[in-house]
């Protein structure tokens, strides 16, 4: 299937007349369409040193264009939109205004990694499209977003804990995103495991609910994981120059 | 050592799923285990391998979790081999090994995050991951198991559905794709090939390695109900009566959103979802409670009297 590309032309610089000569010709209506050629000025030359310092974003520079990632992609095929080359293509040039039109679709990468599978250049796109997801966040242009709350929930109790527990973990979820437990096809589900489940594996489930599985001696494990996450963290500012712009900033407000 | 011998006895990794919504397939693998005279061993208290979620905090993490599960396998319990039948497990684990012997900053995390939990680091090359198919298709293959049914699954037509994590990326399988015997990341087959020798037909099915969108099955619940839908109706176009599945996660998705479309898009696909181990499990003898049918969401116990398996 041809990617359909015809949504990169902004409907805004589609320009058609109802009443235009030029040099004496009649160009009225929309059979002489012209696109007005855009300008470009506020170029991030960073912006691909931005996104290849966080995890996932480290390979963008190997890209060619190719377009395998997105003629494989799995998203794209159900929204046209969602171009993981184009995107790339964007950050390497530092159209950052471009990229940020796409932003609240970026993060619905599915992580299938048919991009990954397809690309000749070993550029990873998938983890392109998580780290540009997390640029988005952390340069405060999207609000967290449902996924990267889930990946949070998730990472919490198994630094805690050492184990998943999903019922837990999936409640948690849904309070952090508002929205309610009882939907009518989780109602739905939970039927359906009623109907044929034993009394005792009933009953292990609903300790499971109350006791986390754990595993034992997990704190020295946690602690170590922590304190990486937190290093990471503060190199990952200092990259992006977010550290710089929080320092401007206090200093700003000091003056 | 021959594979056969190899994978007799193996570590046995179930994860977390497998203690949760994927209940029935630790059931049916440990069953199946059992009836072909395979041994099993549980690694001593293990931890989450980090799923989809961790990496996405961050990838050495994701690799610190996984290479300790391996690390338990060989240095605690002296074990070569370790099976784990969940593809984000099996996956994750694939991961950290291709991450620790191609990576040093990876194998410099890993050593200082183990020896501040206090414990000795994985080294690359200590134990060989394998997935519940390579583990039966290695111990047993097609002609042992041919031996062994006792009730063929003959007429039954199943679309086997592999997901995304069993072949995906092709840099973690260095030992798929290597001719005659091997795996294929494009076209797998070994979950058709033990199906096929336990009587069954598999359909030519074009979306087998395809995505349920498992990562945002509670963020983005639309589109995963979407790209489950055309994985349900592609099994069904084909002519299966059963979709055989081989990961907790894409059983789950598989059924939980079988019944949103149903709910959401008023649109009702009717097939069933087994895993693969329970219709190996029933050819092999077993009763249908014996491997978990009763624990799946979605109800196929009167298709399974319809075809004399229950
Ligand atoms: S497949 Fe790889 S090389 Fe091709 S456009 Fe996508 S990222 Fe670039
Ligand atoms: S991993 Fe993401 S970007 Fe890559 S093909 Fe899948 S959905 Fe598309
Ligand atoms: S991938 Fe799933 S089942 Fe496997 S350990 Fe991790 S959460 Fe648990
Ligand atoms: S098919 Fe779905 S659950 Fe299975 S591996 Fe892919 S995303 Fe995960």
């Amino acid at each position: 299937m041809p990617i359909h590309e015809k949504s990169l032309i902004r409907p805004e610089n589609l320009k058609t007349h109802d009443q235009l000569v030029i040099d004496g010709v009649d160009v009225s209506g929309h059979w002489s369409t012209f696109i007005e050629s855009r300008v470009v000025s506020d170029y991030n030359e960073a912006l691909e040193a931005e996104i290849a310092s966080l995890p996932g974003g480290e390979h963008i520079h190997r890209c060619w264009q190719c377009g395998s990632c997105t003629n494989s992609c799995t998203v794209n095929a159900i929204n046209p939109d969602f171009n993981p080359r184009y995107w790339i293509y964007l950050i390497r040039m530092g159209m950052e205004s471009e990229l940020l039109r796409d932003k609240d679709i970026i993060w619905q990468c599915v992580s299938c990694n048919k991009c990954t599978y397809a690309c000749p250049r070993d550029v990873f796109p998938e983890g392109v499209m998580k780290a540009t997801a997390h640029w988005l966040e952390r340069k405060g242009h999207t609000a967290k977003s449902p996924s990267m709350h889930f990946d949070e929930v998730f990472a919490e109790q198994v630094l805690k804990t050492g184990r998943i527990e999903e019922s837990r973990t999936i409640r948690r979820f849904f309070a952090r995103t508002k929205q309610g437990l009882f939907q009518d096809w989780m109602v739905e589900m939970v039927k359906g495991l009623l109907r044929g489940l034993p009394v005792g594996l009933l009953t292990r489930m609903g300790l499971a609910t109350l006791i986390a599985p754990r595993t034992s001696n997990w704190s020295k494990a946690s602690a170590a994981i922590q304190e990486y996450i937190d290093e990471q963290h503060t190199k990952q500012e200092e990259a992006m120059s977010l550290a710089q712009l929080i320092d401007t900033a206090r200093r700003d407000a000091a003056a | 050592m021959t594979t056969k011998d190899k994978y007799k006895k193996v570590a046995y990794y179930p994860g977390c799923a497998l203690e949760g919504t994927g209940h029935a397939y630790n059931r049916s693998t440990k069953a199946v285990g059992k009836a072909l005279g395979l041994d099993l061993v549980e690694v001593k208290n293990w931890n989450c391998c980090g799923a989809m979620e961790v990496k996405n905090i961050d990838p050495k993490i994701q690799t610190y979790l996984s290479s300790r599960v391996m690390s338990v396998a060989a240095n605690e319990m002296g074990m070569d081999v370790v099976m784990a039948p969940c593809n984000g497990c099996y996956h994750n684990l694939k991961k950290a090994e291709y991450d620790l012997k191609n990576d040093p900053s990876s194998v410099d995390v890993v050593g200082k995050l183990s020896d501040k939990a206090g414990h000795q680091a994985y080294k690359s090359g200590q134990v060989e991951t394998i997935h519940a198919l390579d583990w039966i298709k290695g111990a047993i293959g097609e002609e042992g198991l041919k031996e062994r049914i006792k009730n063929s699954l003959a007429g039954i037509k199943i679309a086997n559905y592999y997901g995304c994590m069993y072949t995906r990326p092709r840099h973690i399988f260095p030992e798929k794709d290597q001719g005659p015997g091997s795996e294929s990341t494009s076209k797998p087959h070994f979950m058709d090939d033990l199906l096929a020798a336990a009587g069954a037909e598999n359909v030519d099915f074009p979306l087998k390695t395809a995505c349920c969108g498992g990562a945002h099955t509670m963020s983005d619940s639309d589109t995963s109900t979407r790209l489950v839908l055309n994985i349900l109706k592609a099994a069904k176009m084909a002519g299966a009566d059963v979709i055989a599945t081989e990961c907790p996660t894409c059983h789950s998705g598989l059924e939980m959103h079988q019944i949103r479309a149903e709910k959401r898009l008023g649109e009702k696909v009717d097939i069933k979802i087994l895993y693969f181990t329970q219709l190996i499990g029933m050819a092999l003898g077993l009763k249908p409670k014996k491997v978990g049918v009763h624990e799946n969401v979605s109800d196929s116990m009167s298709f399974l009297k319809e075809k004399g398996l229950a």
